[in-house]
């Protein structure tokens, strides 16, 4: 315990006396989380729309002031050729364009009776697959509104010609307002301070290596888990802290609603840590430069965000890529954050990642104590 | 204090292979308390590697050696706890002061923050440096650092002290105080243990081993080596033998 004492001392005095570490610590973390989180929404709220009306009808200049009144859509250029609004796709001046054809009004008004559809077309840019479906599932709310003001002012329904729609009711549990930014602020915070915890651990142990002074502690009695506790506990504690700087900014900044107990999600934080730290310890053991250990941890970082659900849905993966992140430790804490802090989920209810998480921290721990060698 | 039959280092037909490559082979010697060892030889001749095997940081293949009276295959953590080392790579905390290094070193040996307070004030006024207590290491010019790094390794008062070219580097005069330390700390009855490419630092030690292709070539006092191969001076001799 003495010993451990002597190496927390040291390493506080080494953390703090860096110059370039004081900013990655306390600055990096609130810069990114201010701008990242406004970088990482799915809202879209400036689609550009290029309109070809060959119509010219007061049916079709209602439909196109009612995309205009979205505050979605902004209709941003108009012609009557299809050829020009294809080519404003390409060079991505429009995101969509809507081509209401000839004859739409009199399609619209058709005396009962007669067959006939009114036909326009959307053409949408679907590079992005995702935000082609919101364009498609936006102008399609639009077009659906617009058609039900039509019913209503031509008083269709009481001559008995249309069925009245169904009408769903959306009721928005959790998050009402559907704001991304509370959505993404918790992810955002996960990875920020994994970065922080697992990079700056597996470089500082690393770097003993470099600078040859881990030769000269590996001939000192100095037990291994001792100095594997020595090189994680100060990053645990640092880690923790930018968990609570994340937690307040996220609270006063973007109002992220804290519904949950803080001490459960400090307590699932710090068994996540001691697993997250494990594994950058790992990786330092069995690298012998900095070098080496960003890239490796950069291929492990990169793999645990992208799969653990934070900026897709993990149930839109394939089976095998669900499985997977069974020995994904970000996909928990993810999870498990949002659980708490939008939903409100007590210990009860993130028992079994709880375990799991302490499972995975034991594991990846004794895999760096082991793998540490006192050899030169 | 040391082994069985009174040697601090003793090694029997100690081998070290690296795949088909000997590092070193068979070596047998022994070391007594006090004594100050020159453990001489080329470069590449095995030397770094015996001296990572007795200080417990890597493991024979075959042989024996035991270092105050611990077995370097089995009882590598007891050997730490007795020796100190200071390797050619210099290894202080560049970014602590002089006091902050001692504190860890002494700490991770076991000592109590009082000791570590009063050996630290006798080695630094030994080194007459008490003044640069609160510099960083960082800031200070490589002969003093070299001398610190030897005050370090003798904080836990080890009964041997393995020198791996502590003088590498260092000017004249720093070297002739490395070596009025080394004897100072003979005298204290720590044993010194020490690798050299400098011969004339050779003829200070009691006793040298010279090593070439992983052999142990010759073994004995400065001056019985020199009459026993006819040299004039232990570079002669250094020559003479490495080249065989």
């Amino acid at each position: 315990m003495r010993t451990i004492g002597f190496i927390l001392q040291k390493e506080f005095i080494q953390i703090f006396r860096n110059k370039t570490m004081l900013p990655i610590i306390f600055i990096v973390p609130v810069v990114q989380l201010l701008i990242l989180v406004h970088a990482a929404t799915f809202d879209m709220k400036h689609i550009d729309m290029y309109v070809v009306d060959k119509d010219l009808s007061s049916a079709s200049r209602q439909l196109v002031s009612k995309f205009e009144g979205s505050p979605f859509f902004f209709v941003n250029q108009q012609s009557f050729s299809v050829e020009n609004g294809e080519d404003h796709l390409i060079t991505n001046e429009a995101d969509v364009v809507l081509h209401i054809h000839e004859g739409f009004e009199k399609d619209l008004m058709v005396q009962p009776g007669t067959k006939s559809q009114a036909k326009m077309q959307l053409l949408i840019n679907a590079v992005n697959g995702t935000k082609a479906g919101l364009i498609n599932a936006y102008s399609t709310n639009v077009i659906a509104d617009f058609r039900k003001e039509i019913i209503k002012s031509e008083n269709l329904i009481a001559k008995g010609e249309i069925p009245s729609a169904i009408n769903v009711n959306f009721s928005h549990w959790y998050n009402p307002e559907l704001n991304y930014k509370i959505f993404m602020l918790p992810g955002i915070l996960v990875i920020l301070i994994t970065i922080i915890g697992m990079f700056l651990s597996a470089l500082n142990l690393v770097r003993e290596k470099e600078m040859g002074t881990s030769e000269q502690i590996n001939v000192t009695p100095i037990r291994k888990y001792q100095f594997i506790i020595g090189k994680l506990l100060p990053f645990w504690i640092i880690a923790l802290f930018e968990l609570a700087i994340g937690l307040v900014i996220g609270y006063f900044a973007f109002s992220v609603p804290i519904l949950g107990n803080i001490s459960t999600l400090v307590l699932f934080a710090a068994i996540y840590l001691f697993a997250v730290l494990g594994i950058g310890l790992f990786i330092s053991t069995v690298s012998s430069t900095q070098q080496q250990v960003m890239f490796v941890s950069f291929f492990f970082m990169l793999t645990f965000i992208l799969m653990s659900g934070i900026f897709t849905p993990v149930e839109s993966m394939p089976g095998w890529a669900q499985n997977l992140n069974i020995i994904n430790p970000f996909a928990y804490f993810i999870r498990v954050i949002r659980m708490i802090l939008l939903k409100g989920s007590d210990m009860i209810d993130i028992s079994r990642e709880i375990v799991s998480m302490s499972l995975y921290a034991l594991i990846s721990l004794s895999f760096a104590v082991w793998r540490y060698r006192k050899v030169a | 204090m040391a082994g069985e039959n009174g040697y601090i280092v003793d090694v029997k037909e100690l081998t070290k292979k690296f795949g088909n490559f000997i590092a070193n082979d068979r070596l047998t010697f022994n070391v007594s308390p006090g004594e100050i060892f020159g453990f001489l030889g080329a470069n590449g001749a095995g030397k770094t590697t015996a001296i990572k095997i007795l200080c417990g940081l890597s493991s024979p293949t075959s042989g024996e050696a035991t270092i105050a009276g611990y077995n370097v295959y089995r009882e590598t953590e007891k050997i730490k706890q007795n020796i100190g080392y200071m390797s050619q790579q210099f290894s202080l905390y560049e970014d602590l002061t002089v006091y902050e290094n001692f504190r860890f070193y002494g700490g991770i040996y076991g000592l109590s923050r009082k000791v570590i307070r009063k050996r630290t004030e006798e080695l630094l006024h030994e080194l007459n440096m008490e003044k640069v207590k609160n510099r960083v290491i960082h800031s200070l010019p490589l002969g003093w650092k070299q001398k610190l790094a030897f005050s370090v390794a003798i904080i836990h008062q080890p009964k041997l002290i393995f020198l791996d070219e502590p003088t590498s580097g260092v000017d004249p005069i720093t070297r002739r105080q490395f070596w009025e330390m080394i004897y100072k700390t003979a005298q204290d009855g720590i044993t010194v243990f020490i690798t050299t490419h400098y011969m004339d630092e050779a003829e200070y030690c009691g006793r040298v081993s010279i090593m070439a292709e992983g052999k142990i070539k010759a073994i004995g006092s400065p001056n019985d080596l020199k009459s026993q191969y006819d040299a004039h001076n232990m570079n002669d001799l250094f020559i003479k033998l490495v080249r065989n």
